[in-house]
């Protein structure tokens, strides 16, 4: 029994020795696995890992480049960068979201967008411990607000970037455009390296189309951080490139001029400087802000400026096309001249109405008596519709047009100013592609008086005149002057300048648009008055809605919409023209009562500054 | 007084051939095993090094680990004195205890993180009776596959199946499916050394891989799925549950077979690496140390394992290897599974590295362990 007992425990002992041996060895291969699943992260995956580890730690962090500056032609500031502070919150500090939103409503006024449109943020992916931003502009009230219970408020901050400001604002608008956040759609066609620190874009106007040399090139930081994102050091830095600064031919003094001259009006005033196309002024009536576009304007304030009937939006400076009526006049004069349809010796008797044979229709004179004998310098001074009615007739629009369109009619000719509509030179082919019907001589003498199909933006009618100031040379309208102090542009849009038969036509056109304001029969007479420079102009009126045949034209009983756009182009001094303008004043009737005091402020100031 | 003689011979102890013989003598009369004492000690210290760096330099951590390290040898000393056969008469009782306070966890526990797992006592610091059946279930099961004698009948096998099984159900009820698969397979352990058939052994194996799949549907709790959907696919949320494999990974490999030096690790020092001073110190030291940290970290785990089993082997009683060979293994499944969780290789469960963590609990139970194991293996019983 004991003997037994005895060998029993050798038994026990030799099976404990046996499956000890084999665990060891299980343990020994085990360890095996787990030495060669180190070794294999760490000698075969080590380069991975490295870069891994090295993102991890080394973040590149882009730094946004200051937007360039824009200024006026005389170095007046348009466009500069502020500091706007927002309120950021880090999710991951923050104990609980809703609590921390509740306590910051009681100290600040958070409206339910700015709520809503966080929360949205809050849920984009991002990486943790990045920041999100809550309320963006905060006043200065906010900040100490914000600042002084900032112990009761982990993971809140202000954080401050420089934004784009307007100071000129509505001044300048039409002209600058403004710059917005960059929405989704842009998110997918912008550069994604040189954008990733922006936040905003140009969105309209000059900001739009020198966006690229205005943004400037990104920079970046080589930060080492730590899981929570906080920066433990500079590595290295490439600074960023600031964006190139913008100097603009637009001059501040003339848009505050065309501005309080044209207040109460609704249009646009476009002035060019002759000698380089360099746009002078280009301001639409009524205006905006644009400083609310730049941080997001509000949806209130967005669909007052929708539904506000007098389209403060709308930029007519280069996107309204009206009719450009008797300011056409010169040029059509021109057109006669060099088709030799007619002389400037050359005399119709005018009754007041003009008729085409086998046709019952009257085209009539503005002037119902009529003018009397007049010829194309008579026609000028005084607009004699008739006069001009005949004349178009025996040019005929195929030598009309063709001529037109050498003052860049029919065409957006501008160089750097997005959006501008090209008008409408209509012309045989025109009527039969567009209308499906063919040219008919009425068609023809509507065209002689700059109306039927005829369009033209201030724009245009803008530039014609400078190149009819230039004595047919061309210079691209543009409102560039410098980029980055340089001025090179490109100017393959030109057109070829225009060379009369006879470059006497000039002179002669010259002295009759000078006789509309200093002939006591001039439609434009009334400017004469203090008037301390000489001046070459045309007026011109466009109907708004057409009249009957027999019917007489009575504006009392019009209403206000429907009164005749006024319009005046001219240039200034006549001797050695420096500027040329268009005006337009919808529905104001008179141009010599309403454009033409525009016209005349605005040249003024240029050529007068503060002693006019 | 045993203790006295121990720091009075201690400059001896080298002098000479005889001085170490008598040491050892000594050793042994205090029922200490020193080649096992001085693997565990270095084992400790350089967990102190490694924690140092990996709380980001925390004397504060390192000495609250060092009292933690010298309340476990001290209770090492302790539970070495007490002779084998008051561990075979405390067995059952414990087990009893064991069960009742997993029963008490249930009706009335604390819940901590989602699960119940803590038991409050009035009057005793609060508890995981978890960590009481770590110890308990293979005292048991030793005790009682002793007494059946080696290799075990069908029949023993089965009732001791038994035993095995309430606390694991128990546990797994908490839920704590990665401690109760521990508990389970350190019963299991001593069952395998004493001697059961291999054909048994083979048909758990592949009824556990057969009933895998089930487990899914039927026991796994939604949170257990995510972290072995996690396991299989870690950059499906790289930010989320995905985060903690992919940084200690980025750790791990980054390190290179040099590694970045000591306190120079990216990623631990700059925080990306979480709970890496607990579960995932050995990210730490694979990134600070490299491969050759890591290589020796292992060999030292592997020669103490191998001391361990050496004296389990040479326990004279049935009871003392049975019970030291379950408490080995077990340590070494700890490391297994935490190494392998750390580097990718095991779904995350919250397992720490066997007396490198930091943590007081574990420090004190793994070294009771091995101070049960110096008793089995120095008292001889007749």
């Amino acid at each position: 029994m004991r003997g037994n007992s005895f060998r029993n425990k050798q038994a026990e002992q030799r099976l404990f020795r046996s499956r000890a041996i084999f665990i060891t060895i299980f343990i020994f291969i085990l360890l095996s696995v787990l030495a060669s699943r180190i070794a294999f992260l760490q000698i075969v995956e080590h380069q991975k890992y490295q870069d891994l580890s090295e993102n991890n730690r080394i973040q590149l962090r882009p730094i946004a480049p200051n937007r360039g500056l824009i200024y006026d032609r005389n170095g007046v500031l348009l466009a500069e960068n502020v500091p706007s502070y927002s309120l950021t919150l880090v999710k991951e500090r923050v104990n609980d979201v809703d609590s921390t939103l509740s306590y910051l409503k009681s100290l600040i006024s958070i409206s339910e967008r700015d709520e809503e449109q966080f929360l949205k943020r809050l849920k984009y992916r991002r990486r943790p411990y990045e920041a999100v931003v809550v309320k963006y502009q905060l006043t200065e009230e906010e900040i100490a607000q914000v600042m002084v219970n900032r112990f009761y408020l982990p993971g809140i901050d202000v954080e401050a970037r420089l934004v784009r400001h307007y100071p000129e604002g509505e001044l300048t608008v039409h002209a600058l455009g403004y710059v917005g956040r960059i929405n989704e759609k842009e998110t997918q066609r912008l550069d994604k390296k040189q954008y990733s620190a922006t936040k905003h874009i140009g969105k309209l106007g000059i900001e739009k189309r020198y966006e690229e040399a205005l943004h400037g090139q990104v920079g970046y930081q080589k930060v080492e951080t730590n899981a929570r994102g906080r920066i433990l050091q500079v590595i290295e830095q490439v600074d960023p490139v600031p964006g190139k600064d913008l100097v603009l031919h637009l001059d501040l003094r003339l848009q505050k001029a065309a501005a309080k001259a044209m207040e109460g009006y609704r249009g646009a005033v476009v002035a060019i400087d002759v000698a380089t196309g360099g746009i002078l002024t280009q301001y639409s009536n009524p205006s905006y802000n644009p400083n609310s576009f730049v941080t997001g304007i509000s949806h209130k304030e967005y669909s007052g400026l929708r539904k506000n009937p007098d389209l403060p939006l709308f930029n007519r400076a280069i996107r309204g096309q009206y009719p450009p009526a008797s300011t056409l006049k010169p040029f059509l004069g021109l057109s006669f001249l060099e088709a030799g349809a007619v002389t400037w010796k050359d005399k119709i008797a005018d009754n007041g109405w003009y008729k085409l044979e086998n046709d019952d229709r009257l085209y009539r004179d503005w002037k119902r008596t009529g003018h009397g004998h007049v010829d194309l310098h008579d026609a000028i001074v005084e607009s004699c519709d008739t006069y001009f009615y005949d004349a178009a007739f025996k040019t005929t629009v195929d030598e009309i047009s063709p001529f037109l369109a050498k003052f860049g009619f029919g065409r957006n000719m501008t160089l750097d100013v997005p959006n501008a509509l090209s008008g409408l030179l209509p012309d045989r082919e025109w009527k039969k592609d567009k209308r499906r019907r063919s040219w008919y001589a009425g068609d023809t003498l509507n065209l002689g008086i700059g109306q039927g199909f005829m369009l033209a933006t201030p724009m245009q009618l803008a530039t014609a005149t400078a190149v009819l100031a230039a004595k047919g040379e061309w210079h691209t309208p543009r409102l560039m002057d410098t980029l980055g102090g340089d001025s090179t542009v490109d100017d393959s849009k030109a057109l070829d300048n225009i060379i009369l038969k006879d470059p006497k036509n000039w002179d002669k056109m010259f002295k009759a648009m000078d006789a509309v304001i200093t002939s006591y029969k001039g439609t434009g007479r009334s400017l004469r008055h203090n008037l301390n420079f000489t001046m070459a102009a045309k007026t011109g009126t466009s109907q708004v809605v057409s009249i009957a045949q027999h019917e007489e034209y009575d504006s009392e009983t019009m209403a206000e919409r429907n009164r005749d756009h006024a319009l005046f182009v001219a240039f200034a001094p006549v001797e050695n023209p420096t500027i040329a303008i268009a005006v337009i004043v919808e529905n104001g009737e008179s141009a010599g009562r309403t454009a033409g005091p525009v016209a005349k402020a605005v040249m003024q100031e240029y050529l007068l500054g503060a002693q006019g | 007084m045993a203790s006295t003689d121990f720091s009075h011979q201690m400059p001896v102890a080298g002098a000479n051939q005889a001085g170490f013989e008598r040491s050892k003598v000594l050793f042994a009369r205090i029922h200490i095993d020193l080649p096992l004492l001085i693997l565990l000690i270095v084992l400790c210290a350089s967990g102190l090094l490694i924690l140092y760096s990996a709380s980001g330099q925390s004397i504060a951590m390192v000495q609250k680990q060092a009292i933690h390290y010298l309340i476990g040898f001290t209770v090492l000393v302790v539970a070495a004195q007490i002779p084998p056969r008051i561990y075979q008469l405390l067995a059952p009782w414990a087990y009893l205890l064991g069960i009742l306070a997993l029963i008490g966890v249930l009706v009335m526990g604390v819940t901590g993180k989602g699960a119940q797992r803590w038991l409050a006592i009035p009057g005793l610091p609060r508890f995981q009776p978890s960590e009481l059946m770590k110890l308990a279930l293979p005292l048991l099961v030793a005790w009682y596959m002793a007494t059946k004698g080696s290799p075990p009948k069908l029949f023993t096998l089965a009732k001791a199946m038994v035993l095995i099984a309430i606390p694991l159900v128990l546990i797994l009820k908490q839920p704590d499916l990665g401690t109760s698969i521990l508990i389970g397979t350190s019963g299991l352990i001593v069952l395998f050394f004493a001697g059961m058939p291999w054909w048994i052994i083979f048909s758990m194996i592949g009824t556990v891989a057969a009933c895998a799949p089930l487990m899914w549907f039927f026991v796994m709790h939604s949170y257990q799925k995510q972290r072995v959907l996690t396991f299989l696919n870690p950059e499906s949320d790289p930010l989320g549950s995905g985060w903690n494999i992919i940084q200690s990974k980025t750790a791990i490999g980054s390190g290179g077979i040099e590694g970045k030096g000591w306190m120079q690790g990216t990623q631990s020092q700059l925080e990306f690496l979480p709970e890496s001073h607990t579960d995932f110190i050995i990210a730490v030291l694979a990134e600070e140390l490299g491969l050759i940290g890591v290589l020796l970290l292992l060999t030292l785990y592997f020669l103490i394992l191998l001391r361990g089993l050496h004296i389990a082997a040479k326990c004279s009683t049935l009871f003392g290897r049975l019970l030291s060979g379950s408490l080995i293994v077990t340590f070494f499944i700890y490391v297994f599974v935490n190494i392998g969780m750390v580097s990718g290789l095991l779904p995350v469960v919250g397992v720490p590295l066997p007396l490198v963590s930091w943590g007081g609990t574990s420090v004190v139970s793994l070294l009771a362990g091995f101070g049960i194991m110096m008793s089995m293996y120095t008292h001889d019983v007749k």
